[in-house]
Order: C-alpha cells, then structure tokens, then sequence
C-alpha cells in the first residue's frame, strides 16, 4: 500500500495525563475491528509521539491520509470509532473535533530547530529519527570533519548554553578540548528543576536522538570516552525513552566502542537525580555523580579544566546539545540567521499560568514579548487583565505590563532586571499578588539552599521570614528598605549561582509593584486577594441565590441560611480557604 | 545478609561505588531507607553511617520512615501554584484528617506528599496519584479520587 494513512497521538507526559494511552489503545482496536490487518505498522502507520506543544488540548491526535494532514484536539477513546470509520477509511475529516484556529495561530509564529522533530517522530524508534537525517550530522562530523572543525562550525553559529547562563558553547569545548589528559568527561545537564519548565523532559521524551547525537559529537570534539545524563527522578517518561533511545544507539554503533567503525570509543551512562534543585549547578552536580551531597564549590576552577574526579569536564544543558547536530547539518551560518546579533538561534520557552494557550513554545531569539504572550499564548484567559510574565524561576524576576515590548533575548531581559534562565515563562493576571509570588519563590530557594554558605543559608530565611510578616499583616515600614539591602548582600555574597539570584523575585518585584508591597504594610491589604490573613469573605446579597453550594462546602461551618434565602458568612468561624468563592456560580462572595 | 541486601551490594560496585544509588536501590527495594539497612551497609563496606545519613537527608528523594500504601503527590511549581496547589494541599489535609506535621495517614493508607515541579506546567494544577498524573485536577475531582484509594 503506497500512501499508508499515518496516525499519530501525543504522548508526552501531558498526552498521557489526558488519556494519551487509552486513545492509542482505541486506535489499535478500531483499526483491528475494521479488519486492517493487526500488525497495524504495515497498513497503518501508528505512531506514539513527543509533546508538539499545546498540551492543553492534548489529547492531540494527527491523521495523515494521502499525505494531507489533519489534527484533532481533546480526542478521547470514545471518538475514536469515529475518526476510524469517517476519516481513515473514507478520508472525510470529523470536522467537528479538528483543531481551531488558535492551534495554527499557536504554531504560526514559532520557528522550530530543536524541535522540529518532536511531535512527529516515534521517539521509541530510532529509525523514525534516522528518517529525518538523524545521525547524519554526526557521520558527517566523524567521516568529513574534524574536533578544530566541529568547534569552528559551534563558534561561528554563535550557540549560548541554554541552562541558564548563556556561555558560548563552542568557546567552553574548546577550553575543555586544549586540556590535556587522558580522561575528560561530557555531562549532559537534564536536572531541569525550576518550576515551571519544562522545555528539557519536552525534548528527552519527544527527541531523545538528538541529545545523544549532540552528546557523542561534543564527545568527540572534546576528546572524551565516558558522557553522563544527570536526570532528574521526577522525570519518570523522559528516563525510560532516552534509557531505551541508548539501547538503541548502541546497537546501531552509535555509541560504544569504534563508533561507525571509526577509532572512537564513547558511552553514556545515565544518573538519577534525587530531588535536590541545586545539583543543577554544575559543581555541585559533579559532587553528585560522585556520590556526595549536591554542594557546589567555589568557581575558578572551572569543570573544563577540573570536573568530575578532577578530570576536564563539559557541562552543557539538554536544549544546548540537542541544537547541535541540527548546527552541524544546515551549517552555522543557517542557525545564526535567527536571533540577535548576540543571542543567535531560537529558544525554547514554557509558556504557563494564566495564558490560554499554554503550552511548549520554540521561537526565535529576539522576539517581542507582546508576541509571545498575545500572538502565540492567544492572551490572558477568560477576561481578566494582564499583569506580569515570571521568567527564569527562582533566579528571575516578573516583567510588567509596561514592558511588554522588550525582546526576549539574553541581554534585554537582564537590563529589566529578569533572566532568559532556563525558558520557563509563567504568566500572572490581577489575580496573583506579587508579594505573593516573591514569597513563593523565596520558600523554594531557601527550601533548597544546601546550607553550605552562610549568606545563602540564612540569608534567605531572613529574607522569607520578612516576606512572611508582610502577607500575614505584620509588616514594618522599613521592611522593604530591609529587604532590597538583604538582597544586595546576598547577591553580592553567596558562593553559588543559586544564592546569586534568588533575591531576584523580590528586587524586580519591588521595583515594578512597590505599591502592592505598600498596601499590605500600610494598609494591611492584599489588593489580588490572595494573602489569606489580609481577606475577609462575604456574601454579596445582591447576588446570592440562595442555593447552598457555599454552605455545602465550608469546611468550618462557617456559613448559615436557608435554601433560597441569602447567605451569610460568619467572620469568627471563617478559615479563609476560599473553598466557597470557588464554589459559587454567582459571584455572590466577594473577598477583600 | 538477605538477598535483596546481597543485589544492592552487587550493583554498588558496579556502580563505581556510588552511595547515592545505593541508597536509591535500598529504596527501590524497601519503598524507604530502614535504618538497620544503613548500619548493614556501613559495616559492610567501612563507611560511616554518618555518610549515608547525610546523603539520605540532603536529598528530597530519600524518606528515612515507611510511608503509606497509596502515594498522593501535589505539584506545587509556579503554574501549579498560580492555579490552587496551596488550596489543594488544604483540601488534602482536611479530607484525610492528618495533624499538622503529619503526612501519613495512621492507617498507612495514604501519604501525601510536594514536589517542586513535575514539568507538566501546561495541565496545571497537577496531582500525582500512584504514579498517575492527573491534570487540571479540582479540589472535588482530588476528593473523589481520594475516596476512591480509601474505598479499594
Ligand atoms: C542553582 C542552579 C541551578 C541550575 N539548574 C540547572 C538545570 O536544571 N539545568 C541546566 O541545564 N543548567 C542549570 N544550571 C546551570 C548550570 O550550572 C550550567 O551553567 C549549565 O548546565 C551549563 O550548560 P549550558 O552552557 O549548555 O547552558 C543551574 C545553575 C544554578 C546556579
């Protein structure tokens, strides 16, 4: 059969959460009940694939039949029979269920390079990825090229990590390839633990390929033998399809020993990370490869010239490697046409929050952020307004409403004060309280302080304890001045990046929301309403229809009356949960 | 020694002596770290028990007492957390009844448990039940669930 109908379903770790796997298994069933022979790939091509990134209307479900494709969105096992009977077979698309408008308007914007692939290709078969020129950049690299030439190539694409500090990649190979010593490792950084992001388990699960080939091609220019992916544990989808995509590189030679009969040896083993935020520092995740706890050290000396077991060592992030065989195979010139004249290339985000197509984002360097959230995000949901984008987690900050103009790209997010950071973008409407926010950021990275410097250590609690007085009602007025002075100190004294920059997302909020920070210690308000020690509910009479669900849902039996009757909260009895502002249909509670 | 004690020794020398993935074995094997476990191994290879429990309490990963039966984990990352993680949590301790401090129900059925972030960012709020993710999930919809693991 020359034009097999394709099926692919997403099933990345969002596409399973929404069914992805009961869809997969409708499809298999249907298709054997309409006597397509049961070894469905020699008829039917059905495919499991990588997040394509608007999970929010997974489950996502391409059919592809004599070459034309259509997309299905929210597809569920029911509406499988469906699809089978009106469009694979007939080739009569279910209009009802294909994707909208925003689906395209999603993608329209966007330029894909790492991931181009993800979403298309079965990241569980290597041939799928050996398809679309997979491995050619690194047969290329070992047959054509050489590690001096494989470097240029970095160096001329202007490639910048993309783990956060943006450091030439092909500048850090060469430091590490100049080494001289008979060991030299190459790590590959998936600890991924901002909250928030996700661009790198997106690209494990969907392109593993592409992680290894870049590893083995960083391998070969550095001189290295031996490669780790250090992966965080919660990552459980990522972990066993890189394990498997191994496996398989392997078997291909690939990786191992005389790669594609070459006298190049190169393995990779994977680690496991066990939940700790700052082994994503690159020191203090060599101590853990090691087997020590996660501590960072003091940096000179750098990994390339003393990493793991005092070997020169390449740390680079997943995005980072997964770019570059795509580098090596459309040339540097190609990459460095997207982007700034600093910042080349594109950029995986994770658009998240109250946006209303949030989702995985790839775009390229320099993009405004207007069109970020309002061209591709679709905007705010429902009709709420605008009110910050947090970027770079805990080591970043929240832009403004104001600023929405700013590229995006290395220098013009620092010069406001944020960070690119890893990509997470998590975007907040008037509903969110900033002093909230900075609060929230501040249990996370003193949670995750390793305790080994002081200023991190304490320094931090400090910081989270003023923050505490604030949204509790207690806050002094000298507080702020406290705590943009405890930041700078912190800032300027910490032993690693994670003490560096976690005063961030209280400096960029103060400076951008000060009045918010002032009505709580002034005036003993959280204007968004959400700090719960300053919020007072009640039942708006106008509004209130009598029809208990509030009452229903208290859980301290807080509110009294009669069905049909208007309600009433009783202000001694009240936790402020806000269980029944959830639960009411009426907007007849109103907080403040 | 008992077997289960005799295969982790295995891979830990094979592992290039990595103490972390011992650990992670003995996890694996005993769904916690038991402390006689430790002292076997301390003996076993002349490592301070000190050494392991220093790795074991740096980690978020490793818990040094037995946990429930039914494993309830709430994504608390910032998409979470913009979207009711902290409601959720509530809503958690409520329904299950458990003391401030406490994160194990007293029958062993269920323990609840955080976690930064599971990067499904785009289905937030996110819960964790059994390894099942649940997207987008509601107070009510968590509740039933709840119900469901206390039913079986
Ligand atoms: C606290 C902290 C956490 C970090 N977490 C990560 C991470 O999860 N993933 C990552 O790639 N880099 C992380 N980094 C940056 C790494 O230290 C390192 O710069 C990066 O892996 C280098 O790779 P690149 O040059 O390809 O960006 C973190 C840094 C700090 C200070």
């Amino acid at each position: 059969m020359k034009n097999k109908p394709i099926i692919r379903i997403c099933m990345g770790t969002g596409g399973i959460a929404a069914g992805g796997t009961e869809v997969m298994k409708a499809f298999k069933k249907q298709l054997k009940r309409k006597g397509i022979k049961a070894d469905v790939k020699k008829h039917c091509l059905l495919h499991k694939v990588g997040c394509r990134g608007l999970c929010a209307k997974d489950v996502l479900v391409d059919i592809i039949v004599n070459k034309v494709k259509s997309t299905y969105q929210f597809i569920q096992p029911d509406m499988v029979q469906r699809i089978v009977d009106e469009h694979v077979i007939n080739n009569v698309p279910v209009q009802d269920w294909l994707v909208t408008d925003d689906y395209h308007q999603f993608h329209n914007k966007q330029i894909k390079v790492v991931l181009s692939d993800c979403g298309t290709i079965d990241p569980e078969e290597i041939s799928s990825y050996r398809a679309v020129g997979g491995y050619d950049a690194l047969k290329q690299v070992l047959e054509t090229g050489s590690p001096g030439d494989t470097i240029k190539t970095l160096k001329e694409s202007g490639l910048r990590g993309r783990g956060g500090a943006g450091f030439p990649t092909g500048m850090k190979w060469e430091f590490c390839k100049n080494q001289s010593s008979p060991e030299k490792y190459i790590i590959c950084n998936a600890d991924e633990g901002d909250p928030g992001a996700f661009m790198d388990r997106s690209i494990i699960e969907g392109n593993p390929h592409a992680v290894i080939e870049g590893m083995v091609i960083g391998a070969y220019a550095i001189g290295a033998h031996k490669g780790y992916v250090y992966i965080r544990a919660e990552y459980p989808l990522a972990v066993e399809r890189l394990r498997k995509a191994l496996t398989h590189a392997r078997k291909l030679k690939f990786l191992g020993k005389n790669i594609l009969g070459k006298k190049f040896n190169f393995d990779i083993k994977v680690k496991l990370g066990a939940g700790a935020f700052v082994c994503g520092e690159e020191t203090a995740l060599i101590a853990s490869i090691e087997g020590y706890r996660g501590m960072p050290r003091a940096k000179p000396p750098f990994p390339v010239y003393r990493g793991l077991w005092g070997n020169p060592t390449v740390i680079n992030n997943v995005e980072t490697l997964a770019n570059v065989s795509y580098i090596i195979r459309n040339g540097a010139e190609w990459f460095a046409s997207f982007g700034t004249e600093k910042s080349k290339g594109t950029k995986v985000f994770a658009l998240t929050g109250k946006i209303r197509n949030s989702g995985l984002i790839e775009v390229p360097m320099g993009i405004s952020l207007r069109e970020i959230i309002y061209d591709i995000g679709g905007g705010i949901d429902k009709d709420v307004a605008f009110k910050a984008v947090q970027t770079g987690g805990p080591s970043g900050g929240c832009i403004p409403a104001s600023l929405l103009n700013i590229n995006v790209d290395y220098e013009s997010l620092a010069q406001v004060g944020s960070i690119v950071g890893s990509g997470g973008m998590v975007v907040l409407d008037e509903n969110d309280c900033m002093v909230n926010i900075a609060k929230f950021f501040l249990q996370f990275t003193q949670a995750e302080s390793c305790g080994k410097c002081i200023p991190c250590r304490i320094g931090t609690k400090r910081l989270l304890e003023i923050l505490e007085r604030i949204t509790a009602g207690d806050g002094r007025d000298e507080d702020l001045e406290l705590l943009m002075n405890l930041s700078y100190d912190i800032k300027a004294s910490s032993l690693c990046g994670l003490g560096q920059t976690a005063p961030n997302p209280i400096l960029s909020t103060i400076k951008y929301f000060r009045e918010e920070y002032e009505a709580h210690i002034k005036k003993k308000k959280c204007p968004a309403g959400v700090c719960r020690d300053l919020l007072d509910y009640a039942v708006l009479a106008e509004f209130c229809t009598g029809c208990g669900a509030c009452k229903r849902v208290c859980p301290a039996g807080a509110v009294s009356g009669e069905r049909k009757q208007v309600h009433r909260i009783d202000p001694e009895l009240c936790v402020k949960c806000g269980a029944c502002f959830e639960a009411c249909k009426f907007k007849a509670i109103g907080k403040g | 020694m008992d077997k289960a004690l005799k295969k982790i020794l295995a891979d830990f020398t094979k592992n290039e002596g990595n103490i972390i993935s011992l650990l992670q074995n003995i996890q694996d094997a005993f769904g916690y770290i038991p402390e006689d476990a430790v002292y076997c191994f301390s003996k076993e290879l002349d490592i301070p028990a000190s050494r392991f429990f220093g790795i074991a309490t740096f980690y978020a990963q490793f818990h040094l007492s037995p946990r429930g039966k039914n494993i309830v984990t709430t994504c608390c990352g910032t998409a979470c957390h913009v979207k009711g993680s902290e409601r959720l949590l509530n809503g958690l301790k409520t329904e299950l009844n458990l003391p401030e401090g406490e994160h194990t129900t007293s029958d062993r059925e269920i323990t609840i448990e955080k976690v930064n972030c599971v990067g499904a960012c785009s289905i937030a709020p996110v819960v964790i039940i059994n390894k099942k993710v649940h997207g987008k999930i509601s107070a009510d919809k968590l509740m039933k669930e709840i119900r469901l693991l206390r039913k079986q």
